[in-house]
């Protein structure tokens, strides 16, 4: 019975199409598995939303929208009913075609990335063999769409922000990439399919999710950093900066064009944190044996939604970075932790298993971690600012 | 160590989550259409004119002599004059406004008007959910709208008003005082007629 809820929506589908012509199947196979993908997750945009608001609102000591609907749950729908019938505005000299396109390409570029996710047990679009490959791939048309919506605006602040975007996104893009490097060397795949089957297992009543090791937690950490500066989170917040270049790329767009650079931008963090989940934390795989009973895709959304709240506890805690500091984390710390970090997982699968190697992993990871913030503090006084006034 | 400040801060706004929820003292937000915290005495927004009495046509204070009107930086204030005299609250024979508008979405609440009044007829105003849908008709207060009694302006700044009913009983008293005199005088020496007091007004 458990195996059979488990894999409801992919019986389900099975049953449907069977009453569709052969000719149409391909077809229609495909239809059934997007439009799930497509309605789900910018229903869990909605939400996370609203939560985002409340929940930051409860960090600084408020109350966050409690207006519409019991506890403000229908604020999105608000939102949404404001953005569509807000006036859409495209600036005269803009180019227009492009200025167009780049919140299109966004969203476009942003769902494309869930094909090869996998949701639940059996429930993946596409299980391609260069999946975590192609999730990169196509995570980078995000960039490109950015920098459309900075350059053709034709605005000195769209084009700052675009120019921070940029920058940002390829400094973080390569510890991002360089941290999933430990698991495709763990899983020999690079299949986000077989990278969870290969975590699905339990040792005693304790799962293998990569995190639980060495270079799982650290690349698992250098991921979510990384991935917090890609999606354009607190504290990595440069290209929209609100309070430096008021909203940075996308200043001037306005009615629905915003709405979908806003949806782009949550369904990229989903995103990112769906492949961290994948890579590291198990994907769709219970957290103990004894808990297999629940579905799979309800692990898999209760994971996406641990680490979307941490996402949005980041962004309640930290300030936003400055430039400099932004590119000397990526470059000095990120970037040499990630690679030191995947001499560390092959040293991991060279030694037999046992004490010797965690302990050495671990103090790899911990010592290199220590020097390399000494290197980065190096050269730097911390003291109370002092200001000199004219007299 | 670094990230010690990030785990630092994660605690304190994780306790600020956690102690939003249970203690509601965090919570300072008042949620105003249905909670208001009192407004503080000094309080003012835009100017109504004082009545006495409860006619409020026949007992304004204003006796038109349009000093606002001049002093109003904004220029917000316009008033007309009216051609004859009618009996003011005490009896009184005095010019009153036939026109007195004040355009609040002109006016600058700055009190200059209540400060040159010379008979204390114009007063602030507490009164702050005025919003209208007719942009120009809705936002021009005409005098009736702007007429207010005396209890009114008591109750909403008791201190001040108090002082100046004081002034004013004072002020009527020692004029009371002034034209029993003269009628005494008058009745002693019978001499040209006497000139009422024109700045004695109440």
């Amino acid at each position: 019975m458990p195996e059979m809820i488990d894999q409801i929506f992919v019986l389900l589908k099975h049953w449907l199409l069977a009453y569709v012509p052969a000719a149409l199947q391909p077809i229609v196979s495909a239809v059934l598995s997007v439009v799930p993908v497509l309605v789900a997750f910018p229903l869990l945009f909605a939400i996370t939303t609203v939560l985002e608001r409340k929940g930051l609102g409860r960090m600084q000591n408020r109350y966050g929208p409690n207006r519409v609907g019991p506890f403000g749950i229908l604020q999105p729908m608000a939102d949404g009913i404001k953005s569509l019938t807000k006036e859409d505005i495209i600036p005269r000299t803009a180019d227009q075609v492009v200025h167009f396109l780049a919140p299109v390409m966004l969203v476009i570029a942003s769902f494309v990335v869930y094909s090869v996710l996998p949701i639940g047990k059996n429930m993946v679009l596409a299980n391609l063999n260069a999946g975590v490959l192609f999730f990169f791939a196509v995570g980078s048309m995000v960039e490109l769409s950015v920098f459309m919506a900075g350059w053709s605006s034709r605005s000195k602040y769209s084009l700052l922000g675009a120019m921070r975007a940029i920058a940002q996104m390829i400094s973080y893009e390569m510890p991002l990439v360089l941290a999933s490097v430990v698991v495709i060397m763990a899983a020999g795949s690079l299949s986000t399919v077989a990278i969870v089957n290969m975590q699905a297992g339990y040792t005693g009543i304790w799962p293998r999710w990569y995190v639980f090791t060495p270079w799982g937690l650290t690349g698992f950490v250098i991921f979510m950093i990384a991935a917090t500066a890609e999606s354009n989170r607190c504290p990595f917040d440069m290209p929209e900066g609100e309070s430096e270049i008021i909203a940075g790329y996308y200043i001037e767009y306005s009615g629905f064009k915003f709405a979908l650079f806003f949806l782009g931008e949550y369904l990229g963090m989903f995103a990112t944190s769906a492949m961290a989940i994948t890579l590291f934390l198990g994907g769709w795989a219970a957290p103990f044996s004894f808990l297999t009973w629940i579905p799979s895709y309800v692990w898999f959304f209760v994971k996406l939604l641990i680490i979307i709240m941490a996402f949005i506890w980041v962004r309640g805690t930290l300030p936003r970075l400055r430039m400099d500091q932004l590119m000397n984390f990526a470059w000095k710390f990120m970037l040499p932790l990630s690679i030191i970090n995947i001499v560390g997982a092959g040293v991991w699968h060279l030694i037999p298993a046992g004490f010797t190697r965690w302990l050495i992993d671990s103090l790899l990871v911990i010592v290199s971690c220590v020097l390399l913030s000494r290197g980065i503090r190096r050269g730097k006084s911390f003291h109370v600012r002092t200001y000199r006034f004219a007299s | 160590m670094l990230g010690e400040g990030i785990l630092k801060g994660l605690t304190e706004t994780a306790r600020n989550f956690l102690g939003s929820y249970v203690s509601k003292d965090r919570l300072t937000t008042i949620q105003f259409p249905e909670e208001r915290l009192p407004q503080i005495e000094a309080t003012r927004d835009f100017p109504f004119l004082v009545y006495d009495g409860t006619e409020w046509e026949a007992g304004l204070r204003c006796v038109s002599c349009q000093i606002c009107e001049k002093e109003c930086p904004p220029k917000c204030i316009y008033i007309e004059k009216s051609k004859d005299k009618k009996p003011d609250a005490t009896g009184k024979l005095q010019f009153y406004p036939t026109t007195f508008n004040i355009d609040i979405s002109v006016c600058m609440s700055c009190q200059i008007c209540v400060e040159v009044c010379p008979f204390d007829a114009i007063k602030m105003n507490v009164e702050f959910e005025m919003s209208s849908e007719d942009r120009f008709g809705g936002l021009l207060l005409r005098k009736e709208q702007l007429a207010k009694s005396n209890e009114y302006y008591n109750k909403i700044h008791p201190t001040e008003a108090t002082a100046v009913d004081a002034a004013l009983a004072e002020e009527r008293a020692k004029a009371e005082a002034k034209a029993r005199q003269t009628t005494e005088a008058k009745a002693a020496t019978p001499a040209p007629m006497a000139t009422p007091e024109a700045g004695e007004t109440k």
